[in-house]
C-alpha cells in the first residue's frame, strides 16, 4: 500500500474564523488509515474546531477537506462530556446511531450488546444514565461511537473531566478497542502521557490561530499496556512532546 | 426507593392533617362560644351541612367549572405545545408572534372578560377566558425546553444525518418533556382561576352556572354557608387539579429526571 493509497482524510490549507477571531490558520493534516491520531496544544488552540471540521459539523472558512473515496465516511464522535440522552436507558443510549440509520431494535440488537460488551458495560444495558459514574456514562458514549462500525472516530478530550484512575483505565481499553477495530481515530487532548500512550502520530498545535507545528510519530511497538507508561521510551517520548510543546509557547 | 422512617411520616402525612383538624376544631368552639353568627362566619358543621343539603346545586356547579377548565386546560396544551414548535423552527416566527402571547398573558383577564362576554356566549367566553390564562405558561415553558435541547445531542443527531422530524420526536420533545409538564401543572391551576374569574364577570344563571355563580349568588342572598361551601370546593377542585397533574409529571419523569426523583436516590 503506498503512502498515498494509505491516507484516509486530507486537509489542506484549512482555516476557520469566528466571529471575532480566526481560530485555525492554513491546517495542513492528513489521517492515514487505521492510526491512532493525537491533536495536541494549549487551550483555545482550534484542536476541537479541527475535529469539528472534520466531523462536517462546521464548514471551513477555505481550504478543503478531501475523503479517500470522496463522500465522508462513516464517523464516530465522542464529546468531552458523555452527552447521553437522560430519559433513555443505556441500550436505547447506544442504539441511537443505527435507529437513526432506520435500523429496528431487533435488528440491531446485537450490534448495540457487542458495542457494550465491548466497553464491558454489558450488565449495564437497562440502567439510565443518572445512575451510571462518571466513568460509565463515558464507556456508554463510546459504545455508541463504536456501534456504527465508523472508520473514523472522532474524539474531543472525551476523559478530561474524569479523575487520573479512571483515566488510565479508560485509556487502556481504549488502547484494546482501537486495536481490535479497524478504525482510524483523531484524539484531541491535553495530556502529554495520554497522548503518548495512545498514538501511532501527534501533531502539536500552535496557540491560536492554531497551525501544526510539530508532528512526533510515536515509534512504541504494539499492543501497549499499563508497562509502557514506566517505561524508558514512554518518558523519552513525553520529554521530546513536552519540549515541543514548550516551544509552541515560545512562539508569537 | 426506601419506605419514609416512621418519624418522617409522621411529619409529612399526619401532622398537617391534626393541625388542620385542630384549626377546624377551634373555628367551631369560638363560633359556638361566641355565638356569632352564620351569616358573618358559618361554624365548619354549618358549612358541612349545606354543602350535604345543597349538594344538588353545587355538584352541578362543579361539574360546570371543572368541565370549563378541562376543556380549557386542553385547548391551552395543544395551541401552546402547537406554538411553540412553530416558534421553534424559526426565530422568525417567534419574534413576529411572541408579543401577542405576551400582550395577552399581561392583560389581566379579568378586564378582557366583558369583551369577550360581548362578542361570545356566556359559555364561550368563560371557556376563551380560563384557555387565555392557561395557554401562556405551556407555550413559554415548551418553548424554552425545546430551545435548551442539549446541544451536544442535537450535534450527534446531525452527524447521523437525521431528519429536522426525527430530531424533533426522538431528541427534542422527550428533551421538552420536563418543561412542558411544568407549564402544564402551573396552567392547570390558572385555568381554574381563568373559568372562576370569567364566570364571575359573566354572572349568568341557569344551566351553565358555576362554582363561582354560585358563590356570588349565594353571597347575594346573605347564605354565607353555601358561600362556604362552594368555596371548598373550589379549593378542592384545585388541589386534585395540581395534585393529579403532579403525580402525571412524576410517573412520567420518574425514571430519569431530577424533579421526579427521591431526595434520597
Amino acid at each position: 500500500m503506498s503512502a498515498a493509497e494509505a491516507r484516509l482524510l486530507t486537509l489542506r490549507g484549512v482555516s476557520r474564523r469566528f466571529a471575532d477571531a480566526p481560530a485555525l490558520e492554513a491546517l495542513d493534516l492528513d489521517l492515514r488509515r487505521g492510526e491512532f491520531l493525537s491533536l495536541i496544544g494549549p487551550s483555545g488552540c482550534g484542536k476541537s474546531t479541527a475535529l469539528r471540521l472534520i466531523a462536517g459539523l462546521i464548514a471551513p472558512t477555505s481550504g478543503a477537506i478531501e475523503w479517500a473515496g470522496g463522500a465522508r465516511p462513516e464517523i464516530g464522535f465522542v464529546f468531552q462530556t458523555p452527552t447521553l440522552m437522560p430519559w433513555a436507558d443505556v441500550r436505547t443510549n447506544v442504539f441511537l446511531p443505527l435507529r437513526l440509520e432506520g435500523r429496528s431494535w431487533r435488528k440491531a440488537r446485537a450490534r448495540v450488546e457487542a458495542a457494550l460488551e465491548r466497553v464491558g458495560l454489558a450488565d449495564r444495558a437497562r440502567a439510565y444514565p443518572r445512575e451510571l459514574s462518571g466513568g460509565m456514562a463515558m464507556r456508554v458514549s463510546i459504545a455508541r461511537a463504536l456501534v456504527s462500525e465508523p472508520s473514523v472516530l472522532l474524539m474531543d478530550e472525551p476523559f478530561a473531566a474524569l479523575d487520573e484512575i479512571t483515566r488510565f483505565r479508560l485509556n487502556d481499553d481504549l488502547a484494546r478497542i482501537v486495536r481490535d477495530s479497524a478504525t482510524s481515530v483523531v484524539f484531541v487532548t491535553h495530556s502529554i502521557f495520554e497522548s503518548v500512550y495512545l498514538s501511532s502520530r501527534v501533531a502539536v498545535f500552535s496557540q491560536a490561530p492554531g497551525r501544526i507545528v510539530e508532528t512526533l510519530a510515536i515509534d512504541a511497538p504494539q499492543p501497549r499496556d499499563p508497562d509502557f507508561r514506566l517505561s524508558p521510551l514512554f518518558s523519552l517520548y513525553a520529554r521530546r512532546l513536552a519540549d515541543a510543546l514548550n516551544r509552541t509557547e515560545g512562539a508569537p | 426507593m426506601t419506605a419514609p422512617a416512621p418519624r418522617a411520616r409522621l411529619r409529612d402525612y399526619v401532622l398537617p392533617l391534626v393541625v388542620f383538624a385542630l384549626a377546624l376544631g377551634v373555628w367551631e368552639f369560638a363560633v359556638r362560644f361566641w355565638r356569632i353568627e352564620p351569616f358573618v362566619l358559618p361554624a365548619p358543621s354549618a358549612i358541612c351541612a349545606s354543602l350535604v343539603a345543597d349538594w344538588p346545586i353545587l355538584s352541578a356547579a362543579l361539574r360546570v367549572t371543572l368541565a370549563t377548565t378541562a376543556k380549557a386546560l386542553a385547548l391551552a396544551t395543544a395551541g401552546g405545545v402547537g406554538l411553540a414548535l412553530v416558534f421553534a423552527q424559526s426565530r422568525w416566527i417567534e419574534r413576529a408572534f411572541l408579543p401577542f402571547a405576551i400582550v395577552l398573558q399581561v392583560t389581566p383577564v379579568i378586564a378582557i372578560a366583558p369583551l369577550l362576554l360581548i362578542w361570545l356566549d356566556q359559555e364561550t367566553a368563560v371557556l376563551v377566558c380560563a384557555f387565555l390564562v392557561a395557554f401562556f405558561p405551556i407555550l413559554a415553558n415548551t418553548a424554552m425546553g425545546l430551545a435548551s435541547t442539549d446541544r451536544g445531542l442535537v450535534e450527534l443527531f446531525t452527524l447521523y444525518r437525521a431528519s429536522r422530524w426525527r430530531t424533533l420526536t426522538r431528541l427534542k420533545l422527550p428533551a421538552a418533556l420536563p418543561y412542558f409538564l411544568n407549564g402544564l401543572r402551573i396552567g392547570g391551576g390558572l385555568a381554574l382561576i381563568g373559568a372562576i374569574v370569567a364566570e364571575l364577570a359573566a354572572g349568568a344563571a341557569g344551566k351553565g352556572a358555576g362554582l363561582a355563580f354560585r358563590i356570588a349568588e349565594a353571597g347575594y342572598r346573605l347564605n354565607i354557608p353555601r358561600m362556604f361551601a362552594a368555596l371548598a370546593l373550589v379549593s378542592l377542585a384545585g388541589l386534585a387539579i395540581y395534585g393529579t397533574l403532579a403525580l402525571v409529571s412524576r410517573l412520567a419523569l420518574r425514571r430519569w429526571h431530577e424533579s421526579a426523583l427521591h431526595p434520597d436516590a
